[in-house]
């Protein structure tokens, strides 16, 4: 198990902040990268992070029915005010990065963020 | 038998809504102290099948009924049905359009996994009329 607070992580990916959560003990050990929602509903096991550059409510939809904390939009989507608000309801963690999905995983990587499946 | 019933209205093509249904049956399971993992198996059935009528039907129904032991879930649609049904069930078997896809959807998996995930799934279609999905899950071991 690694030490990966929501806080340091925003900091690692230069994060914008867009919902906290209740949560800020919330320990981040596993990541899905993923533009398919399905695929992510599939996973047996639900990770920590959920890196997506699908910017629209379904992202946030199923992070909740696959009890996954937190999301990053990444590649610099515009995230609308209903996401948001979705994300507040749901109690999610929501960031926002300018980063490609690559780039947002690989420092993920190098931080002993590990995979789910 | 008691229980509680909920009904939901689904338009067809509303992604915006997808998944109001799925979020409310969650929060009731969890006031309802039912086990995190039986949950997830339940939500996430029903997402994929509340999904499925935003994305290929017109407009639906989804009926739950929960109790002590189960719960029941039929979503009733009205939309063009599905021609093989047993092909409807593989995985990668999909006419999702465009629009569907870039919701993240679209990959035909929704159907294999809503069945991985339930204890009875049943699928019942009329080309041209509607489909019937009904889902059932135990909620206690
Ligand atoms: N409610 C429905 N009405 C009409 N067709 C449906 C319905 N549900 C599923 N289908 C058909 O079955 C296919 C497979 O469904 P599914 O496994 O959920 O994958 P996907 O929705 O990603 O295409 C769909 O592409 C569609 O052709
Ligand atoms: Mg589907």
């Amino acid at each position: 198990m690694i030490d990966m607070k929501p806080e340091k992580l925003i900091d690692i990916i230069s994060g914008n902040m867009l919902h906290l959560a209740g949560d800020d003990s919330l320990n981040l050990d596993t990541v899905i990268a993923s533009d398919l929602m399905s695929d992510v509903l599939t996973l047996e096991n639900e990770p920590d992070i959920l890196v997506t550059g699908l910017a629209n409510t379904q992202c946030i939809r199923t992070a909740e029915m696959a009890d996954i904390p937190f999301v990053i939009i990444a590649k610099g989507k515009k995230v609308s005010q209903e996401i948001i608000d979705l994300a507040r309801e749901g109690d999610i963690y929501l960031i926002s990065t300018h980063l490609s999905i690559y780039k947002c995983c690989g420092l993920l990587y190098t931080h002993g963020i590990k995979d789910t499946f | 038998m008691s229980g509680i019933t909920f009904t939901y209205k689904i338009e067809g093509g509303d992604f915006v809504n997808a998944g109001k249904a799925s979020s409310e049956i969650k929060r009731t399971l969890k006031q309802l102290n039912v086990a995190q993992k039986t949950i997830r198996r339940v939500v996430v059935s029903l997402y994929e099948a509340e999904v499925n009528i935003v994305a290929h039907a017109h407009r639906g129904n989804i009926d739950v009924a929960i109790n002590s032991e189960n719960i029941s879930i039929i979503l009733k649609d009205e939309g063009p049905g599905i021609k093989d049904i047993d092909k409807a069930m593989e995985v990668g078997f999909s006419t999702a359009s465009p629009s569907v896809i870039s919701m993240g959807f679209g990959a035909g998996m929704g159907l294999p996994n809503m069945k991985k995930n339930s204890d009875y799934l049943n699928v019942e279609s009329e080309v041209g009329v509607g489909t019937t999905v009904t889902i059932k899950v135990a909620l206690i071991e």
